[in-house]
């Protein structure tokens, strides 16, 4: 059964570039502002469900070749890893720093390694979400 | 607010229940889905509603509203939809094998 | 340093296992495993010059601080003792497994319990802690039970395992709660303050039930009477396991208990005849029931018994001289501790090379069964020599270190009458006269090891394999073994200066000098003394009864089996498994309502009940915020959705409904001043509604629930019984103010963790360890989901338990 969805295929076209823009920010926003890694995590994992109900799964395939169970893997070692890193530096389990950076072109910066963790857990949210529905999908 | 909003919860909470006591599956799940609703929602009750504004710093001079609850309810959201979708799963796993998705015809020990 | 690296190292090699194994398929993995026991040997034994000029070795690593629980490492001269044997012993037995076990077995499996194994029993005796001490003493009984179970296809050796570990935990947990005691007693869980405040702990009045419960842990894991029946049964595992586990370490683990605890409690009369009486009646029994068996791993699992027992009675005997305190004439009691020690090491070295032995004639001739067994003298001679050294030194004959030691029991037990405390004017004659007889069955089962099995017809039609000689690397471990046998009974005093002594200062840390605690060790003292008369004795009688063995064995069969300990143990755990699944069939009946049901109903009965008892309901409407007319009515949307949802016929209209609940509970998280909440709960509650749509496709279509009203009403009551608890509650809640809210510390946010939005960094950052174990359990429920529909039960799967 063919549908015509041209509309549909360009519309999200469109709709998935700036709800991964919208994501991205979320999730960047997130240490002063509403947002953060789960947020972020999910916007992002909703774009790409998104596109994978549009689209068929082997073309998104081609453009965004990822396991996505494989995503939520390194989004969990980068969340535990973080944790444990801090002990490297004789400091307690999971401890976050944070500094101001003089950064050429974009001036003072405020960075921390939250950014670490919290990308953890976006990409294991991404990477569950997309599973989730994905394995829903595919069976026959 | 306080108490209407926790009387809601008792009604939710209630028909939840109800839910997870059928037979059927589906409405097993759709009960854990409501009565997650209905914790979050007492969560976030019990913390004090009104208290002040967003748990944000630099947006407002007056006091915050409690910020615990909501990092609490933010997490549980989160494994709220992983468990509902674990379920779902589930469900469909155990139609396929027993043919049925009615609790009552599985119980019973003529397996074992 | 050192003394917790030992502990660690072999715990790390047992990690490493599945990697050496897969790397080197082809080398024995034995020899890599080798390397751990022979490091830590040597290791230790550099200790050996620093630990016999009395010093001792401690270094604390803190645990769980607050509750007295650190690990503790100690070294001193009995712990000292212990570890030697499980290194020493360690590195014969695997050395010895290399050549005994194929390598088509599951080798990395073996090894690596028996790693496991080593790790925690050196952790049993080089802990300080109490607590400490117990973690590392159930994973004893763990390890042994996997070791035991090794050949699990067998149902004999399932049923071994079970056993032991039913047993050996069950005196556990016994220990552990005497271990409590003693916290509470004395307020620490070191024993070595604990031995520094002993009037504290004597005073208590928890002093003599801990003690017992402490020997009930002791009792079960070394196999004293009457929890002895577990032995034999564990001897279903590889050979080179019962050498080292069942005769040379584990099972002396109970033995190093009552040693090390001995400063505590030795001294009191109970002690003194609990210990002392369960170990002379162990060794009568065992030696007893050694002679009817016809296995040989069996008879030496009986002997094992038996010579626990022995050594346990001389701990009994020897803290007598605790009672009567420190004097040139009490000193005289303490030797018993002293054979004790001596026996011991003894023990280890000739049952050791014993077990080996057995092993051999196993696995070159095909059977343990001294029935089919005989005239293996000439084929198999360097196994025969293992066999009569081994043999003659365990019924305490000269020139074997043996003979050494049970002169010095029987001499204990002489001495022992001349006391007149604890009633032993009266009851004194009991030891000598018991441990005389035990010993003549001592000797009768030496000899039928000997002379079944090495003199005699050869009876081949009867053997499995041709007989032959072991090959030399199976030789060299007991070999080691009988040259310690010989060894020390021609230097025994290097042994007692360098390793008893500073034992015997452990044991004794009131008395002054253990100098003075170390007799001189003699083979020869001269015709007048009453204990070379036994051993005269015992070899005359001995000889007699083994002669005579046809005409009296039919006394074994007057003994009714229905009483025997292993009858009445088989009894207790099958009415315990046939009880329990009768009650637990009853009310787990497989339906899934009623199990929700009694939850509901605790729930309701605990909660509701507990806030009715307590009076703590109350509601006080004054201090709530104002109610807008826009949040009433999206309570009424909610309360109209989830309402409907009861009655609703097609699932679309189910999701839909839920779905306004979820989009209503994003309102209400943005009117409540929750912006993240109200983001989340938007993408989130699109995705469910997605995610339900999609599941759909393969989920049937609801029915109508097709149940009576009665049983309708049961469950509205129910459920509603179940809301109104919440509400109750929740409004008691709202009021309690007996403690300031703790969110105050999160809104210093920006100076703690360096960013503005408070929830966030609670998440990132003050929280951050639920956080991340969030995005584990996360991750598992996706690998869940993926996996329940893309693993398929592959068909024809087999069971490979034999039935």
């Amino acid at each position: 059964m063919k549908v015509n969805d041209v509309i549909l295929k360009t519309v999200v076209r469109m709709v998935v570039f700036i709800v991964l823009t919208f994501g991205m920010y979320l999730f960047f926003a997130g240490h002063n502002a509403p947002g953060g890694g789960f947020i972020g995590g999910l916007v992002l994992g909703s774009a790409i469900v998104l596109l994978y109900l549009t689209y068929d799964i082997e073309t998104v395939h081609k453009g965004m070749p990822f396991d996505f169970k494989k995503v939520a893997a390194l989004g969990v070692l980068l969340a535990t890893g973080t944790a444990i890193g801090s002990l490297f530096f004789d400091a307690p389990f999971l401890t976050q720093t944070d500094g101001y950076f003089t950064i050429p072109i974009l001036g003072e910066k405020h960075l921390s390694t939250v950014v670490l963790f919290e990308a953890g857990v976006a990409l294991t949210v991404i990477g569950t979400l997309v599973t989730i529905i994905l394995s829903i999908s595919e069976d026959e | 607010m306080e108490s209407l909003m926790i009387i809601l919860v008792g009604i939710l909470v209630a028909i939840a229940t109800y839910l997870i006591l059928s037979r059927s599956v589906f409405r097993v799940i759709m009960g854990t889905a409501i009565l997650s609703h209905a914790v979050h929602l007492l969560l976030l009750t019990v913390g004090g509603l009104k208290k002040g504004d967003v748990p944000i710093i630099g947006q407002a001079d007056e006091a915050f509203t409690d910020a615990l609850p909501q990092a609490l309810i933010l997490t549980a959201i989160v494994i709220s939809f992983a468990v509902t979708a674990f379920l779902l799963v589930l469900a469909y796993r155990m139609y396929l094998t027993n043919g049925t998705d009615d609790f009552s015809q599985l119980g019973g020990k003529s397996d074992e | 340093m050192i003394v917790a690296f030992s502990i660690m190292l072999p715990f790390i090699a047992a990690a490493l296992i599945p990697f050496i194994y897969r790397r080197f398929k082809n080398i024995h993995l034995g020899w890599f495993v080798l390397v751990v026991p022979a490091v830590l040997f040597t290791l230790l034994a550099s200790y050996i010059p620093r630990i016999a000029n009395g010093e001792t070795f401690v270094k604390t690593y803190e645990w769980i601080p607050t509750f007295g629980i650190n690990i503790t490492t100690y070294l001193d001269g009995l712990s000292m003792i212990f570890s030697l044997l499980i290194t020493g012993v360690g590195s014969l037995v695997i050395l010895y497994s290399i050549f005994y076990l194929s390598t088509k077995e599951s080798l990395h499996h073996f090894y690596c319990y028996l790693l496991l194994f080593m790790g925690a029993m050196l952790g049993v005796v080089l802990s300080d802690n109490l607590m400490v001490l117990y973690v590392f003493w159930e994973l004893t009984s763990v390890s042994s039970f996997l070791l035991i179970a090794f050949w699990h296809h067998r149902k004999a050796s399932r049923a071994g395992a079970r056993k032991a570990m039913i047993i050996t935990v069950s005196g556990g947990v016994a220990m552990l709660a005497g271990f409590l005691m003693l916290y509470v007693a004395s307020g620490t869980f070191s024993i070595r303050e604990i031995i520094a405040n002993l009037e504290v702990v004597q005073a208590s009045a928890l002093f003599v039930p801990a003690m017992l419960l402490v020997l009930l842990g002791a009792f079960t894991k070394s196999a004293q009477f009457p929890f002895h029946i577990w032995l034999p049964d564990a001897m279903e595992a590889p050979t080179p396991v019962s050498a080292y586990l069942h005769s040379a370490t584990m099972v002396k683990a109970g033995i190093y208990l009552v040693a090390r605890t001995t400063p505590i409690f030795g001294g009191h009369e109970v002690w003194f005849w609990t210990v002392s009486g369960v170990g002379i009646l162990t060794l009568f029994w065992g030696s007893f029931n050694a002679v009817k068996q016809f296995d040989l791993k069996a008879l030496l699992a009986y002997s094992t018994i038996s010579q626990l027992g022995l050594i346990m009675s001389l701990f009994g005997l020897g803290s007598a001289a605790l009672h009567l305190g420190y004097a040139s004439d009490t000193v005289i009691y303490t030797q018993a501790t002293f054979a004790a020690l001596f026996h011991l090491i003894n023990h280890s070295t000739f049952k050791g090379a014993l077990f080996m032995m057995v092993g051999i004639v196993d696995h070159e001739v095909g059977t343990r069964d001294i029935r089919r067994l005989g005239g293996l003298m000439a084929l198999m001679p360097f196994t025969f020599t293992i066999a009569v050294i081994g043999s003659f030194s365990m019924a305490g004959l000269p020139p074997f270190n043996g003979f050494l030691s049970k002169e010095m029991f029987f001499a204990a037990t002489v001495n022992i009458m001349q006391l007149n405390i604890f009633s032993l004017d009266n009851f004194g004659l009991i030891f000598p006269v018991v441990a005389w007889i035990a010993s003549i069955f001592t000797f009768v089962y030496c000899a039928i090891i000997v002379m079944r099995t090495f003199f005699g017809k050869i009876q081949p039609d009867r053997l499995e394999k041709p007989p032959h000689e072991a090959p030399i690397g199976m030789l060299i471990s007991p070999y080691i073994l009988i040259t310690f046998v010989v060894g020390i009974f021609i230097f025994p005093n290097v042994l007692g200066h360098y390793i008893l002594q500073p034992a015997m200062a452990s044991i004794y840390p009131m008395f002054p000098s253990s100098e003075e605690l170390t007799p001189h060790i003699a083979a020869w003292h001269g015709y007048i003394n009453t204990e070379l008369w036994m051993t005269f004795g015992v070899i005359v009688f001995g000889i007699l009864l083994y002669r005579t063995l046809k005409k009296w064995r039919p006394m074994y069969q007057i003994f009714p089996q229905k009483y025997t300990f292993n009858a009445i143990y088989e009894r207790i755990i099958g009415s315990g498994e046939s009880y329990s699944s009768r009650i637990t069939n009853r009310y787990m009946n497989g339906h899934l309502s009623y199990y929700f049901i009694y939850i509901y109903v605790f729930f309701i009965a605990v909660l509701a009940g507990y806030a009715l008892y307590a009076d703590v309901l109350s509601w006080d409407p004054s201090k709530d915020s104002a109610i807008e007319p826009y949040e009433l009515i999206l309570v009424f949307v909610m309360v109209f959705a989830a309402g409907a949802i009861l009655f609703a016929k097609q699932r679309i209209t189910v999701v839909l409904l839920n779905g306004v609940l979820g989009y209503s509970v994003a309102f209400f998280f943005v009117l409540f001043r929750a912006p993240d909440l109200a983001l989340t709960q938007l993408v989130v509650e699109s995705i469910t509604t997605a995610l339900f749509l999609l599941a759909f496709k393969y989920l049937p279509k609801i029915q109508p629930e097709k149940v009576s009203n009665s049983i309708k009403i049961t469950k509205a009551m129910i459920s509603i019984a179940v809301g109104a608890t919440v509400t109750l509650i929740g409004l008691a809640v709202m009021n309690y103010d007996k403690f300031e809210p703790i969110s105050a510390y999160f809104e210093d946010a920006y100076n703690l963790a360096g960013g503005k939005n408070i929830v966030n960094t609670i998440l990132g950052d003050f929280r951050a360890f639920d956080t991340m174990l969030e995005v584990v359990v996360l991750f598992i429920a996706g690998l869940g989901v993926y996996t329940l529909i893309k693993l398929k039960a592959k068909k024809g799967d087999t069971d490979v338990e034999s039935k």
